[in-house]
């Protein structure tokens, strides 16, 4: 698959001090940052651009809507750890990836998002596909620059991929005005970029190190929260030997899935609202909580009234400003979690007394599993997540949107290796799943990857389905197809005396066709005996493949920690 | 709790456009702020007074100032020895008769009067808060037509003693 780009670039990479315009100075910037995709949509301000992908022949995955575009960059940022790279035009082209710019912002994701911007000599008169793209994105970027003239474009471009990949990764957006993108200057690349005000912890304070280490040993009731911090630090082994060692057991935050093993003895799944109860009530009981890149999000902590009353909290976070933002912190470190790990696993603190709680955690996880009833006529959801991941043998890419069928694919997919799960959490967006399979498949292009979508989800962003079609890319869609926005209507359901105000969707498209339409392979399945063998045979083929999946439209998802309620008050833990 | 925060900033634009809509949109509550260039043209010094409920809300407000790229330094200076001032421009409705006590009243304020109307007379004050609005309180009876205040500037003392002590008189 990168053959032909390698090839390309190889020829193509210029010379430094040279004469060059502002489009082939980002070009051949994105090939000093070992860019081999970018995701865009062409349009006119950024025309000069488009003119150089054509001429050198970077790979550029055309979307067929500015969203798509930047979904597949995330993915592919989320599961390759490059940043992912999004070239847009002006105006519309550069507000339809708004969104999804704040989905990498909440969600910690490196992409660099270059957007084409009118000529500066007509910037502030509202010319023809203008927008004030630097204001709109400022709340929702980690940085943005606009580059103002040619010369100061390099210095730009690696600063944008050095904050954008460092520390706490996130989002960067480039303004490129058309005039620049035009103009011509002297391309210099330097290494290291000069930013005073840009310094990221990395290596914790020892003295911390060792309140933490004393407090593990006094611990007797101590539990871990794992979050994406994990996977953006690779800091999985670090945190596997560091468990092993002290026997502590590990409630994981939504996006920290696959940062700890999840088939693993000491894991106890998710935390949080539709967590399992085993994780909530350690979480809820505990005397030592050590955060260890979670950033104490509601959805994990529900009332924070109630939000592990009796423990002391350690918290390890790159991001020095999430530590003591929500929840008062004894113990903070702030530094890289691999780092901060590899510390505490050389002090190798002697392990607390905690053989009675061990046995109260197991407790509640033989006593209180994920559960739900059998035998119905539909296809329940839970069965059918728990045969994606028995015929994916676990080893699968999965995304999702954001609802129901997202924290089904959370409780019933063990996550036993680190960035295999791409989901919206933070932002919580629909019309994510999709594209964001698609970017993932090219940041690996031999593994398997499963786009568990909704229904509704998937109408959001489907118009993708044109880039499997034209790359043959063998991204697996499987619709949790319940003919409604599934969590809203759950909610309408638990909250608002079944008013079901335009949750349901009685009138559907054809979604095999449609992706016949698209020269697709198109499933539709009723019943549950026939998941297995259509899953199998779609797994086997090498091309892309979308199931509609009719699932029971009134499943909920269970357990639940309903709004305002504390961890202790979980609802629906029993059949 | 009101406290003096001082930070350096790149001078670039969009700098200012970046820190008042982090304080909008993490709903800190600002009383005052100034900006201005440094004695280096590339660098920018702000200077902030917040009101926060408490410790954790400070830290907050710190912390998100310095996750900003464009921003150099900051410091709470409130419990360092400072010196801190601002100007006030007033406009104070006066009578023919009453223009010499006004002198008068303002004189121990080393305020001065920078324009004179028929029915009016603008008086500049420069100070801390406090004697600021000491001056204004004095003036309030007088009748204020029209007031404009900069905002605190500061800056930490050369020599350091305890901020306990009281650091001005009402003529500083």
């Amino acid at each position: 698959m990168n053959t032909r780009v390698r090839e390309v670039k190889g020829r193509e990479l210029k010379d430094e001090n040279q004469e060059m315009s502002g489009s082939s100075m980002l070009i051949q910037a994105l090939a000093r940052e070992n860019v081999d995709t970018i995701f865009g949509y062409p349009g006119g301000a950024i025309l000069p651009t488009y003119d150089e992908i054509y001429r050198t022949g970077i790979r550029h995955i055309l979307s067929r809507h500015e969203q798509g575009a930047i979904h597949a960059a995330e993915g592919y940022a989320r599961v390759s750890g490059k940043p992912g790279v999004c070239v847009v035009t002006s105006g519309p082209g550069a507000t339809n990836v708004v969104t999804g710019i704040a989905d990498a912002m909440i969600d910690s994701l490196p992409l660099v998002v270059v957007t084409g911007q009118v000529a500066t000599s007509v910037i502030g008169t509202d010319a023809f596909q203008e927008a004030d793209i630097l204001g709109i994105t400022m709340p929702i970027t980690k940085h943005n620059f606009q580059a103002r003239t040619v010369e100061d474009l390099p210095r730009i471009i690696r600063e944008a991929f050095h904050i954008a990949t460092t520390g706490r990764p996130g989002p960067v957006v480039i303004d490129l005005p058309k005039d620049v993108s035009i103009a011509s200057g002297m391309f210099h690349y330097d290494d290291e970029p000069n930013l005073p005000g840009y310094q990221p912890t990395y290596t914790p304070n020892k003295l911390q190190i060792r309140k933490l280490a004393e407090a593990v040993t006094k611990a007797k009731r101590p539990v871990i929260l794992s979050g994406a911090g994990i996977l953006h630090a690779g800091a999985s082994p670090e945190l596997l030997e560091f468990v092993e060692q002290q026997q502590i057991p590990v409630a994981s935050t939504l996006l920290g899935l696959g940062g700890f093993p999840g088939s693993h003895e000491l894991a106890l799944g998710m935390a949080g609202m539709h967590g399992t109860y085993a994780a909530n009530m350690a979480l809820h009981e505990a005397d030592l909580l050590i955060n260890i890149g979670a950033r104490f999000d509601d959805r994990v902590t529900g009332n924070l009234e109630h939000f592990a009353p009796q423990a002391t909290v350690a918290h390890i976070d790159v991001d020095p400003a999430e530590i003591g933002k929500i929840i008062e912190t004894q113990i903070p470190v702030v530094g890289d979690a691999k780092e901060a790990l590899r510390l505490l696993n050389e002090v190798n603190p002697k392990p607390g007394e905690s053989v009675r709680w061990r046995m109260k955690v197991d407790e509640w996880q033989q006593e209180f599993p994920l559960w739900y009833k059998e035998g119905s006529e539909y296809i329940k959801p839970q069965k059918l997540t728990e045969l994606v991941y028995e015929k994916t043998n676990g080893e699968a890419i999965i995304t999702t949107d954001v609802g129901q069928h997202q924290m089904w694919a959370a409780q019933y997919y063990k996550f036993d290796h680190p960035n295999a799960w791409v989901t919206s959490g933070g932002l919580g967006t629909m019309g994510f799943g999709f594209p964001a399979a698609i970017g993932a498949q090219f940041a690996e292009p031999d593994r398997q990857v499963v786009a568990i979508l909704g229904d509704a989800g998937f109408q959001m962003t489907m118009q993708e389905l044109s880039i499997l079609q034209e790359l043959n890319l063998p991204v697996k869609v499987l619709l949790v197809n319940n003919a409604s926005l599934g969590m809203v209507r759950q909610w309408q359901q638990l909250f608002y005396e079944e008013r079901y105000s335009n949750s349901l969707f009685p009138i559907q498209p054809d979604f095999v066709k449609m992706a016949e339409a698209y020269d697709i392979k198109g499933y539709k399945i009723t019943d549950e005996n026939e998941v297995a063998g259509v899953l199998e045979e779609a797994f086997n083929y090498n091309g892309p493949v979308l199931i509609d999946c009719r699932v029971h439209e009134e499943e909920n998802v269970y357990p639940m920690i309903a709004p305002g309620q504390g961890h202790h008050q979980m609802e629906g833990v029993k059949p | 709790m009101r406290r003096t925060i001082t930070a350096t900033v790149n001078n670039t634009t969009g700098v200012m456009n970046r820190i008042t809509g982090l304080f909008a949109r993490r709903h800190f509550n600002i009383e005052s702020i100034t900006v201005g260039m440094t004695e280096n043209p590339e660098v920018s010094r702000m200077t902030f007074v917040v009101n926060v409920s408490d410790q954790r809300g400070l830290d907050q407000v710190i912390k998100q100032l310095n996750k900003q790229v464009d921003v150099l330094k900051v410091r709470d200076i409130t419990d360092e020895a400072i010196v801190s001032r601002e100007l006030a421009m007033i406009k104070v409705m006066t009578v023919s008769g009453q223009r010499g006590e006004i002198s008068d009243l303002i004189a121990p304020f080393r305020a001065t009067v920078i324009d004179v109307g028929r029915e009016s007379v603008t008086i500049q004050v420069t100070g801390d808060t406090p004697k600021v609005e000491a001056l204004i309180d004095l003036l309030r009876p007088y009748g204020i037509k029209e007031m404009a205040r900069t905002g605190v500037t500061a800056f930490q003392r050369a020599t350091k003693k305890s901020s306990d002590q009281t650091r001005y008189s009402i003529i500083n």
